[in-house]
């Protein structure tokens, strides 16, 4: 499903006053648009306070269950590692995360997740966007639902930014009918969103002249065409523009130095540091992939590796958010495409397991110190409190105050924002 | 994770070419090591589980020793008279047990907390008198075998310890790492004398972000000349299980590696356990996608010269002190016990 509206929804008439107004405000800024008033600190700082936001950490792979959130020690299905206490008495998790252990009073275990699906794009998808895949529609990831449906539409700073473990960048393609707008700005390796330099051989006046120029270009064919291509052209010079002066806050070298100690000297401890960053800026959505899970082989080694980064840097992030306040604001969310088999194969991996296995949610509305559902002995099958993608899709939506039965309006047509024929899992918000 | 036992002259009958599988006993869960007891009359085995386990090797009759472990046994390893058994867990511990004990249901008569995270290789000097262990904490520590007592914390590791052998000169504990690090340690100082460099054994994946290999295999020849240290290579899905088996040989005094022993072929494998046989000929106990083979180098040739396949994937390889028999653990449930020599009516 395309974005193609000409645009009339009240959305872009706000959009377009505010543009108008921004104009104003800036003078003689250099962009089109109203992203410029909410530039200033005063508004900044308004948006800090009420905006709610969400983290996800997106376990690349397929975390296995039983070598976290939900072990069965001792059992044939169990594997080598024990379980320890956490901060909250009766609930137990692998060793593997002992820092983790310590923060679990804030934490929400979702232990009896069935999503049925094992192939790693199609668990994938059904994650992220809280639908099955189908040739008949697509649907927009969670980034770009929380963007559209949460950020201020005219915030300084992109609303949903993906940090990748590899390098790469740029936008990716994962808004459907929400429009490019909404869409993706990866940060490859944590690295600041691609081409936000100036050239060296562009001078600052030349820079503005020329942007002058685009502008009334701009603003000549908007008055008389517009569609959400050009609205999305528009605004990503825009939002280009204000990332090349906000720069500043992609630079996660700017944290001090015993945070990044405290964060682990890795690439996922550098990333996570980088998501506390952009969310106390003002950024409304963040990603953070942890890559790999897909323990096929070794999945023990391959877990302790694996898990020992994660484990320090998560632990630290969801103590920090806790600390400076935001826990009540931000919904984080641990999810993979699914988790992995019970059985142990013979080379000590183990394989897909979409049947049984396990999310993390905190913060925001979410209940603290909670294990919902369970699996049975072996971790097999879920005995109790059965949930799918789509009920953590309305759920996480809901934690954050967005009503997850409501629709967007998409040329004219009500679309709704998550899978109408399910839920949200209500017993897991306060 | 290698038990080098010391030398004996060829036995009779011996012929690698006439390998069968004389004995294979069932255990309930799939194996995960197995160490022949010094004097011959037990073989003792890890399984997914934190029991040990005792086959007699005259007639197969197995002994559940529990309580040693809250996790599964990694490591197992001989006092030098063979009285007391070692068990390394991934629960840190080390249990000693009395081997030939006839209790029904055996208890640990001690327990040391020796690690923080798994022991993958547990080994008693020559002489008895020392027992060393290696774990996930990247140390390698040293006991008195007597009394459990610590003796040595020997810290140079980068990774996690995955194999252990003395020079039969008793001076020198070797140990492999994850990384390919071969260390060799000085004794009783517990001084670092040098490494040697088995790197091509460990390599790092960037699309898969994970570090995969490691110095799995670890012998000495009885003279010292020789060192082998074996594991995968050509990594090229580590999550995936797509290796090759490898084994480096160095030469023992100046440490540098001579050859490099290779099994054309066998797409999907990695060598669990190296042993010098009595003819000087070197053994690798290989498990993957390609099966459990039994392969056989010369020191003198690149290429195997017999490989030896197994009814299932193995995961580690012990000698016995008769210098005949081979005991392989296997994913399948059963320990299986090779013996290199023609067929006995």
């Amino acid at each position: 499903m395309k974005c193609t509206y000409a645009c009339n929804s009240s959305e872009h008439l706000v959009a377009r006053r505010g543009f108008l107004t921004g104009l104003a405000a800036t003078a003689a800024g250099s962009m089109v648009g109203g992203l410029g008033v909410f530039a200033s600190p005063l508004a900044a700082s308004q948006l800090k306070s009420d905006q709610k936001r969400v983290v996800v950490f997106n376990m690349h792979g397929g975390l296995s269950q039983l070598e976290s959130w939900d072990p069965k020690p001792g059992t044939e299905t169990g594997g080598p590692f024990r379980a320890i206490e956490t901060s909250v008495p009766g609930i137990r998790i692998s060793e593997l995360l002992p820092n983790v252990a310590k923060q679990m009073h804030h934490l929400c275990l979702v232990r009896g997740v069935n999503t049925s699906e094992d192939d790693h794009a199609k668990g994938a998808y059904m994650m992220l966007t809280g639908r099955r895949q189908s040739p008949a529609a697509d649907y927009p990831n969670i980034g770009a639902v929380c963007a559209k449906a949460m950020a201020p539409q005219d915030g300084a700073l992109p609303g949903h930014i993906i940090i990748t473990p590899g390098g790469g960048g740029g936008r990716g393609n994962d808004s459907a009918y929400l429009g490019p707008k909404y869409s993706s700005i990866v940060l490859g390796n944590g690295n600041p969103p691609q081409n936000t330099t100036r050239p060296g051989q562009v001078t600052e006046v030349m820079d503005s002249a020329r942007n002058d120029f685009r502008k009334r270009g701009n603003e000549r064919f908007l008055s008389r065409r517009r569609t959400a291509l050009t609205e999305a052209y528009v605004y990503s010079y825009e939002q280009a523009a204000q990332l090349m002066r906000q720069r500043d806050v992609f630079d996660v070298a700017k944290e001090p130095a015993k945070d990044h100690d405290r964060y682990g000297k890795h690439d996922f401890g550098r990333h996570c540091l980088l998501a506390r960053r952009l969310l106390e800026n003002g950024v409304t959505f963040v990603q953070v992939s942890h890559s790999n899970y897909d323990t096929h082989n070794e999945n023990f080694n391959f877990h302790i590796e694996q898990l020992g980064e994660f484990d320090i840097s998560f632990a630290t992030f969801v103590a920090d958010l806790a600390d400076r306040g935001m826990l009540e604001s931000t919904l984080i969310v641990v999810l993979s495409e699914f988790g992995r088999t019970p059985n142990i194969n013979l080379y000590y991996g183990r394989d897909h397991w979409s049947r049984a296995w396990t999310v993390v949610m905190a913060g925001a509305k979410v209940q603290r110190g909670l294990a919902f559902g369970k699996t049975n002995e072996k971790g097999t099958e879920v005995v109790d409190g059965q949930v799918d993608h789509a009920n953590l899709f309305h759920t996480y939506l809901q934690a954050v105050g967005v009503d997850s039965t409501d629709t967007f309006d998409i040329e004219g047509r009500d679309v709704p924002l998550a899978d109408p024929a399910s839920k949200l899992i209500k017993p897991i918000l306060a | 994770m290698t038990t080098q036992a010391v030398a004996a002259p060829t036995p009779a009958g011996f012929d690698p070419k006439q390998a069968h599988v004389a004995a294979q006993w069932a255990a309930e869960r799939p194996l995960v090591c197995c160490r022949f007891e010094p004097k011959g009359r037990f073989l003792f085995c890890g399984l997914e589980s934190a029991d040990v386990q005792r086959f007699n090797l005259a007639d197969g009759k197995r002994v559940a020793f529990p309580g040693g472990h809250e996790s599964w046994v990694f490591s197992l390893a001989f006092s030098a008279d063979g009285e007391t058994a070692f068990s390394g867990g991934g629960d840190g511990r080390i249990a000693a047990w009395e081997t030939a004990t006839a209790a029904e249901v055996p208890k640990p008569v001690r327990k040391i907390e020796a690690h923080q995270g798994w022991i993958r290789a547990l080994r008693v000097s020559p002489d008895g008198a020392l027992l060393a262990s290696g774990g996930n904490d990247r140390l390698v520590r040293i006991w008195e075998t007597a009394s459990g007592k610590l003796l040595h914390e020997l810290k140079g590791h980068a990774g996690h310890v995955y194999s252990l052998d003395f020079h039969p000169n008793g001076k020198t504990l070797l140990s492999g790492d994850l990384l390919g690090t071969v260390n060799q340690w000085e004794l009783p100082s517990g001084k670092l004398a040098g490494s040697f460099d088995a790197k091509p054994l460990h390599s790092y994946n960037g699309g898969q972000q994970v570090d995969f290999g490691g110095v799995r295999g670890l012998a000495v020849t009885p003279d010292g000349k020789f060192v082998a240290a074996g594991g995968l290579h050509k990594a090229t899905n580590p999550l995936g299980a797509v290796h090759e088996p490898i084994s480096l040989l160095f030469d023992g005094e100046s440490r540098k590696n001579v050859r490099t022993l290779l099994a054309d072929g066998i797409t999907n494998g990695v060598l669990w356990g190296l042993r010098f046989l009595a003819d000087g000929s070197l053994v690798g106990a290989c498990g993957g996608g390609s099966g459990g083979l039994l392969i056989f180098w010369k020191t003198d040739a690149d290429k195997d010269y017999h490989r030896f396949a197994l009814p299932n994937i193995l995961r580690d390889m012990d000698l016995h002190p008769d210098g005949l028999r081979i005991a392989t653990a296997h994913y399948d449930r059963h320990v299986r016990v090779t013996r290199l020599a023609a067929k006995t009516a």
